[in-house]
């Protein structure tokens, strides 16, 4: 049986951050009730699909998942368990804000099978958390890890945001070292992005928004770094690093083009040569699932080629890079013969190196990894 | 129908500035005289070419035959000819006008007279035509017609008293116009018998009939089966149609004294048809041909090359194409370091060469990038050699060079006389020399100045018109050649020259030039993974340096969970973007850099 991961989207917050644009809404949590019988509606239409699938990971995201009452997840969960081959799944990931989570709902968690927590700390500065629009402080951090570590569960990442406006280098190396401190087994280190449609955007369109200049933010990227990998983390992507054996299993399961499956709002999947994705339009989600109908709202076929290049450019934000074996195996030709003129322009510039068995990006790569992935775009 | 007798005969233009209602009033003209239906009537029929009308301007002229009963009960015909209203194109209006005995003067009552108008008048009045002077525009609040007759009066010195006053727009008073046409333009004098004599004042390529000659016969006739001779070249065709152009080409027997009309002859290339040119009878010619034919000479360069992804050849045969029916437009293949394989192209002058570019994109959706304009520079080597220079890059290095010479222009420039501080100080910065300034009227002037036609073409109408807020207008004339000391300067581009950004500027020029150059291209160039450093020199000497700063980071830190698409939807279009770049040694540059060089720099 072929492995397959699911992602989950609750699309509930408190309150939204002023950098976030992902799907998520605050002050329409009356509709969380008819939102997961959705979700319980479009779990049975994958069903038959999924028959003949293994379930190997499971991540539940948001918006804050842990935003909403445990029981609807302890549904969820139970409709999959029921319904699909989920008996050996081997991660299954909830994302939570620090706060919003007690001792109860940390059992229920634990008792569901999930094993893995992704907590959106993003800094451990006060004032700085005010000013991004989140609603902790750096104490709940602190109470809700204590709180899921006494409960067992031990796999945590701590999300990370560098690069925040008025941020400083000091400011950045003192939230990984509390993050270590803590003794987070995950951490995603994450540089801002300014995305069109968050508040954000707006302060940065008129000037008010007064970022590290792009020396001071890649310093604080290389620093963090150094730092974490000189604490035994490894670095296995771009943005994330991980005591060993602790790597994210889902996260590498996009990397590594594998295929997912995504439940919920807006969510994304790759089934059989296929990307696929739901309506983000939260009536026609709940209107269309109430008729049994899936709320796809486009997709795009995936040919050799396009999964080619999937593969390369996510290929090569794993710090080990590509494997040239695996290469191979998967679609029987030699990377240096389809991508050689890539390949050696930027080894070459100093960009990618090739250490026999890997290609990968190199220190300056990492920072310039787009100039490097375009090039295998044809 | 029975053939109208040559005194009822009318042959006229219209002398308009851009905007004053040339078009409009042409419209009405056809309308009135019935001649098309408003709803078979697009908007403005004598403008064929999309440009034309998106721009409101004229660049090919054409002519149209009405036919109108007078009040006085008589049947008349009216050739209305049309001109281009630009100051390219003045040869051309001199061409049309020579067909002409009268033209109408159209002055919009809000503006008053124009420069390019009344350089076009003056024009006719050379060719001793009758002005009909017409007042446009008399619905609009501002209009101000009194006044507008007066300026009429005292500028070019026509009695105005019974002008029309109308509004094209409205339809208001169109009537009068043509009453005015028949009764004051006088009829076309011309022996039938005489041995053929007749003007060509346009002519364009058709796919099927060759090329069609526009003509007012002056003496004579011509008809399908005759044997003509063109009196410049002395080459002869057989005519195989003649006819008159009223909505559509109506085929006749024949065209005689005074008439206007189009000829066919299998004739394979508009070359061989050169507006101003004497169509005589082979057999037999008459003695002397028309006054004032001259080939027309380009005053602007500029290099044309393929844009990335774009074939060399297809842009020749666009240019062949566009020659065919463009006399006035000569091309020869040149190359660049920089930009490869391309063409060197003349064009009477600025509008004539961005209309050429507009027409080369739209028209056969080509993907080109242009070099700066140039001008023709005249090199006396020490050796005594004379060599003409029109591509920077080919000026011989400075030990070589005894002197140089630049085309100087006599410009008049119109405006109302707030703004001719700021029009002296710019025709000051751009080396402009003093001649003279008229009052139009109180509150309106004309300046006289000579300017380098280096100077003009480089940013001056942009510059007028933004620091007049578009109040002045600009007509020009080359004047000749003045010894001037004039520099080469070369844009270096991470070390390497890069040939396409030469520009030959003024020795004064050359240090402001070369830093605005520099940072402009600072700005269009993106960043590399290495600094990239942008100098201007002249010579071995750097006379400005700017460096763009290398890329630190081009990276996305998210993957936004499963949604791939994203992430590589970005890249594919960071990746379109940079299949646009021209390679220059390592660094990517953007097209538009190459028109960065042109822009005028607003400070």
């Amino acid at each position: 049986m072929q492995d397959i991961s699911l992602y989950i989207h609750i699309p509930f917050c408190a309150s939204k951050c002023h950098y976030c644009d992902f799907s998520s809404f605050s002050g329409i949590e009356d509709r969380i009730p008819l939102y997961v019988n959705s979700l319980i509606a479009e779990i049975d239409l994958y069903r038959q699909k999924l028959e003949n699938y293994n379930v190997k990971t499971i991540f539940i995201g948001g918006g804050t998942p842990s935003h909403i009452e445990a029981k609807y997840i302890y549904r969820i969960l139970g409709h999959i368990y029921e319904n699909y081959n989920a008996q050996n799944v081997k991660e299954i990931t909830i994302e939570v804000n620090p706060g919003t989570v007690n001792k109860e709902k940390s059992r229920i968690y634990k008792e569901l099978g999930i094993n893995r927590v992704s907590m959106g700390a993003q800094s451990f500065n006060d004032s700085l958390l005010r000013k991004i629009g989140r609603i902790h402080n750096a104490k709940d951090i602190f109470s809700s890890y204590k709180i899921l570590s006494q409960i067992g569960i031990e796999n945590i990442n701590l999300d990370l945001i560098f690069g925040l406006p008025e941020q400083t280098l000091n400011d950045v190396l003192k939230s990984t070292k509390m993050a270590v401190e803590l003794g987070a087994h995950h951490i995603s280190h994450y540089g801002l992005i300014i995305e069109e449609g968050t508040k954000f955007y707006e302060y940065h369109k008129n000037g008010r928004l007064y970022l590290p200049d792009e020396d001071l933010e890649r310093e604080m990227y290389h620093r963090a770094t150094e730092y974490l990998v000189g604490q035994g983390y490894k670095h296995y992507e771009i943005s994330n690093y991980s005591l060993k054996g602790y790597e994210c299993k889902h996260n590498i399961v996009y990397w590594d083009i594998e295929p997912y499956i995504g439940l919920g709002l807006s969510s994304h999947s790759f089934m059989e040569g296929r990307r696929f994705f739901n309506t983000s339009d939260f009536s026609s989600y709940i209107d269309l699932l109430k008729d049994n109908i899936l709320p796809v709202d486009g997709e795009e076929i995936v040919d050799v080629n396009g999964e080619l290049e999937d593969y390369c450019i996510f290929g090569l934000r794993k710090i080990d890079g590509i494997d040239k074996e695996k290469f191979y195996s998967r679609f029987g030709i030699n990377i240096e013969e389809l991508y050689g003129e890539a390949l050696t322009k930027h080894i070459k510039g100093g960009l990618l190196v090739d250490c026999g068995q890997f290609i990968k990006l190199t220190k300056k790569g990492l920072d310039l990894s787009n100039l490097v992935e375009i090039d295998f775009i044809k | 129908m029975e053939k109208i007798k040559q005194e009822n005969i009318r042959n006229f233009s219209i002398i308009a500035h851009i905007d004053h209602g040339k078009s409009t009033l042409a419209d009405r003209l056809i309308e009135e005289t019935g001649m098309l239906t408003s709803r078979e009537m697009q908007s403005q029929v004598l403008d064929n070419m999309d440009l034309e009308r998106e721009r409101g301007i004229t660049i090919k002229l054409k002519a149209v035959r009405l036919l109108y009963k007078a009040r006085n009960g008589e049947q008349y015909v009216l050739n209305l000819i049309d001109t281009p209203g630009h100051v390219d194109f003045t040869y051309e209006v001199s061409r049309s006008l020579a067909a002409c005995e009268g033209a109408i003067l159209v002055v919009d009552s809000t503006q008053g007279i124009e420069a390019q108008t009344l350089a076009n008048v003056y024009l006719a009045l050379d060719q001793d035509l009758e002005i009909v002077p017409v007042i446009n525009k008399i619905d609009l609040p501002s209009a101000r017609p009194d006044e507008v007759k007066k300026e009429v009066e005292d500028v070019i010195g026509i009695d105005c008293e019974d002008a029309p006053l109308i509004s094209a727009k409205e339809g208001l008073n169109i009537e009068d116009v043509l009453e005015a046409v028949v009764n004051s333009i006088p009829a076309p004098k011309g022996d039938i018998d005489a041995p053929l004599k007749a003007l060509i004042f346009d002519s364009y390529y058709d796919s099927y009939k060759g090329v069609v000659c526009y003509i007012r016969v002056f003496e004579g006739s011509i008809k399908p089966g005759m044997e003509i001779k063109m009196m410049s070249t002395g080459k002869s065709y057989e005519v195989v149609e003649v006819g008159i152009n009223t909505s559509k080409h109506v085929s006749l027997g024949q065209l005689e004294a005074g008439d206007v009309g189009f000829v066919t002859a299998s004739i394979k290339n508009v070359k061989d048809a050169r507006v101003g040119d004497t169509i005589t009878d082979k057999d037999n010619p008459t003695t002397e041909a028309l006054p004032g034919y001259k080939k027309v000479i380009p005053m602007v360069y500029c290099g044309i090359y393929p844009a990335e992804g774009e074939d060399f050849n297809t842009v020749r045969e666009a240019l062949e194409k566009l020659q065919v029916n463009d006399a006035s437009l000569v091309f020869e293949p040149e190359s660049s370091v920089a930009l490869g394989f391309g063409f060197r192209c003349g064009f009477l002058g600025l509008l004539h060469m961005e209309i050429v570019q507009e027409r080369l994109e739209r028209e056969f959706d080509l993907n080109i990038v242009t070099t700066a304009p140039s001008v023709i520079y005249k090199v006396t080597k020490t050796t005594g050699e004379i060599m003409e220079i029109q591509n920077p890059s080919n000026l011989p290095p400075t030990t070589e060079i005894m002197t140089m010479e630049e085309p100087i222009v006599s410009a008049s420039i119109m405006t109302p006389t707030d703004y001719v501080g700021t029009i002296m100080e710019l025709c000051q910065d751009k080396r402009g020399i003093f001649l003279n300034m008229e009052y139009l009227e109180e509150k309106r002037v004309v300046l006289h100045y000579e300017l380098p036609l280096n100077e003009v073409i480089y940013d001056f109408f942009d510059a007028l018109k933004s620091k007049t807020r578009g109040y002045a207008s600009l007509d020009y004339d080359l004047k000749g050649y003045q010894e001037s000391s004039l520099v080469k300067l070369d844009i270096l581009i991470n070390g390497e020259l890069v040939d396409a950004f030469s520009l030959i500027v003024h020795e004064d020029k050359a240090y402001e030039r070369g830093r605005s150059i520099s940072e402009r291209l600072t700005d269009v160039i993106p960043r590399h993974q290495f600094a990239v450093p942008i100098q201007a020199a002249i010579g071995a000497k750097i006379i400005a340096r700017e460096t763009i700063r290398a890329l630190r980071k081009d990276v996305l830190a998210k993957c936004y969970g499963g949604d791939i698409s994203r992430k590589k939807k970005l890249l594919e279009k960071q990746k379109e973007g940079k299949k646009r770049m021209r390679q220059i040694g390592s660094v990517e540059v953007p097209q538009e850099a190459f028109l960065t060089v042109l822009k005028y720099d607003e400070k």
